[in-house]
């Protein structure tokens, strides 16, 4: 299991289009992957749990991966998020 | 007659076809073979699956790419494991029936994004319901009716949504009346788009049936049914004229906007959400002259944060590429009800605390939103407009927030641009009255007619008795406007106008004849009046600045009338 804390950078956040981005990238992942902000632990692959952490600019949040692939699955995950969705 | 609120123009003739929202129970039920439930539940979701993917298609060909993301999050939805996942446990361990099971994880979704206070989510709790009411209907094998139009229809429900109005065939579809909705509903900006007449919020919409016979103006938002033929050839002649008008304005879309004899002007659009938008870039504006920003305060329970406000402009200013965006800043008082700003009632509204007068006195506010516009200012040609500027004094406390503003992004580290331009809207006769010395201190002006017109003839337009004298050809305020005009251009800045005066057929040659370089309107107007310029020779228009010493708006505007006719 590996896991990775982050700050969210982009004007948006962990939302519309950056929300988008970020499930479907963990969709190329077969590891089990949850991000964590506070007490709310949601699985990565599911927009509907991503969008209801409502995680803003300045959240700070942990994503975790289990599985074969879970190296480059927090490292991809993680560059998406630290270098702002391309905002 | 029944009456609504016209949100597309046109006039629409026929028979009405009723969408019936298909009515099913949905019940807390268990079932005795849950494996079965499952297996319903699974066939429903891969035809739903077949059925967006379709739609999406349709739109995508139909309609255009934004509405075809709408499907896109709608399929999103579908292959959100956790969602499904959650629906098959309620079937699995409470053995609830299918139905049952999708309507409660929906609604648990449907209450988190609610609850959330934020648009984009309630944008997507609506998609939620539009897909969950899908799957359900595919488990109870309720055919969507509305793939089947047969002939020419005008289409009335309580509602449409994204799926509705994808599904229809277009080309039999002449208008579009609902019960619900507003200005920016869906079905609003759908059928703007699609230039179907439109009128929604019909509160005796069951007084329509199927098969009825009805014209519809998608303007005056009037409906009657079983029109006598007097009214059916009144309506019909109304009609052809602007199918044929239409025809006409709509090689203007494209075109610059040029004078017979080929001075330029530019005409702009007045916006009030990033909705509205589409209709104007489709309409072929040349920036947007208003963005109205009150739409962020309304219907809210705190101030909007400068990140969601930057988020906004930029993505209008990104859309514009290039153009320019004016953003109007907040332009509130008394008469709004926004309860978290708790603005005193006040006997006379339009006089009292309001627009740039709330927002000295309230200055984080109005250094929050003119941080907002400055670091958009990054991403296409943004410029501040503020409004009801009364005095020197107000104007040059405004200079020191801004300034205030660009000083806390520096300290931030945030990028900004710095040179912004700053207009204000000239509404106020006494700004009017100096406005060679504020043309000194600012980029450009914006003349604000209808409060112009309100404060220089003491008028309230909503008041039967006095309506009649508030007059856009009142002699005082020609005067006025010609006067804002000419003193900015002797200190060389540019003046645009976004009241409704700037798309007023017979009171733009004279707005031309004055020099006004910027004309900002409700779009849909924008093609109608290139079209209108176009036969205009600058030079001939300068004749009618005679109207200046005339002494009655009735003799100023029969000679404008004349004017127009000898041009046509």
């Amino acid at each position: 299991m590996k896991q990775n804390k982050l700050t969210i950078t982009n004007e948006t956040g962990l939302h519309a289009r950056p929300a988008n981005q970020f499930v479907q990238t963990a969709h190329q992942f077969d590891s089990d992957i949850s991000v964590i902000k506070g007490d709310a632990t949601v699985d990565a692959k599911s927009i509907l749990g991503i969008l209801t952490l409502g995680a803003g600019k300045g959240t700070e949040i942990i994503i975790k991966a289990e599985g074969q692939d879970e190296d480059i699955a927090i490292q991809t995950l993680s560059e998406l998020v630290t270098t702002g969705f391309n905002e | 007659m029944l009456k609504g609120i016209g949100v597309s123009s046109g006039i629409a003739i026929g028979k009405i076809h009723v969408l019936e929202n298909a009515k099913y129970d949905i019940t807390q039920d268990k079932v005795a073979d849950a494996k079965m439930e499952l297996d319903k539940l699974e066939s429903a979701i891969e035809q739903s699956k077949v059925q967006i993917n379709e739609l999406h298609e349709k739109a995508l060909e139909e309609i255009g790419k934004d509405e075809a993301q709408i499907f896109q999050a709608h399929l999103m939805i579908l292959e959100d494991k956790v969602y499904l996942n959650e629906i098959k446990g309620l079937i699995s361990s409470e053995k609830l029936n299918a139905p049952g099971a999708v309507e409660r994880v929906t609604q648990k979704y449907a209450d988190i994004f609610g609850a959330m206070d934020d648009e984009y989510l309630k944008e997507r709790a609506a998609d939620l319901k539009d897909v969950s009411a899908r799957i359900i209907k595919n488990i109870l094998g309720i055919k969507m009716d509305i793939y089947s139009l047969s002939e020419n229809s005008i289409i009335v429900a309580e509602d449409l949504t994204p799926s509705d109005t994808a599904a229809l065939d277009k080309s039999l579809v002449l208008g579009f009346i609902t019960k619900e909705g507003g200005a920016t509903s869906h079905t609003a900006i759908i059928s703007r788009t699609l230039e179907i007449p439109a009128i929604v919020g019909v509160d005796d919409i069951e007084e329509i049936k199927n098969n009825d016979f009805i014209v519809m103006d998608g303007d005056s938002g009037i409906i009657i049914k079983d029109p006598d033929e007097n009214e059916k050839s009144e309506y019909i002649i109304k009609q052809e004229k602007i199918t044929k008008a239409k025809k006409v304005y709509s090689r203007y879309k494209d075109k610059k906007t040029l004078t017979k004899d080929n001075k330029q002007v530019s005409l702009g659009g007045n916006i009030g959400s990033l909705e509205d938008m589409e209709s104007a870039l489709q309409n072929g504006i040349e920036g947007i002259g208003l963005f109205r920003t009150e739409l962020f305060y309304l219907q809210r329970n705190s101030l909007p944060t400068e990140d969601e406000q930057f988020e906004t402009y930029k993505v209008l200013a990104q859309k514009l590429e290039g153009k320019p965006l004016i953003i109007r800043t907040l332009d509130v008082g008394g008469d709004k009800e926004i309860p978290y700003m708790e603005l005193p009632k006040e006997l006379n509204p339009f006089l009292g605390y309001r627009a740039i007068r709330l927002c000295l006195d309230r200055k984080k506010l109005f250094v929050t939103q003119l941080k907002a516009i400055l670091r958009a200012g990054k991403y296409g040609n943004v410029k501040i407009l503020i409004p009801m500027i009364s005095s020197m004094e107000e104007m040059l406390l405004a200079k020191d927030l801004l300034a205030d503003a660009k000083e806390e992004l520096k300290k931030e580290n945030v990028s900004f641009d710095e040179n912004v331009e700053l207009g204000i809207m000239m509404e106020v006769p006494s700004a009017a009255l100096i406005s060679d010395m504020l043309a000194k201190e600012v980029d450009f002006f914006s003349i604000g007619t209808n409060d112009l017109i309100q404060y220089t003839t003491a008028v309230d337009r909503g008041n039967k008795k006095v309506c009649h004298l508030y007059n856009e050809f009142n002699p005082g305020v020609l005067r006025l406007i010609n006067i804002i005009i000419q003193n900015a251009h002797k200190e060389g800045i540019w003046v645009g106008m976004c009241g409704e005066a700037a798309s007023n057929n017979t009171l733009v040659p004279l707005l031309l004849a004055m020099g006004l370089d910027e004309f900002s309107m409700n779009s849909v107007k924008v093609p109608e009046i290139r079209w209108l310029l176009s036969n205009i020779e600058h030079e001939k228009s300068k004749q009618l600045l005679k109207v200046l010493d005339y002494k009655s708006s009735s003799e100023i505007a029969e000679v404008l009338n004349k004017f127009i006719e000898e041009c046509m």
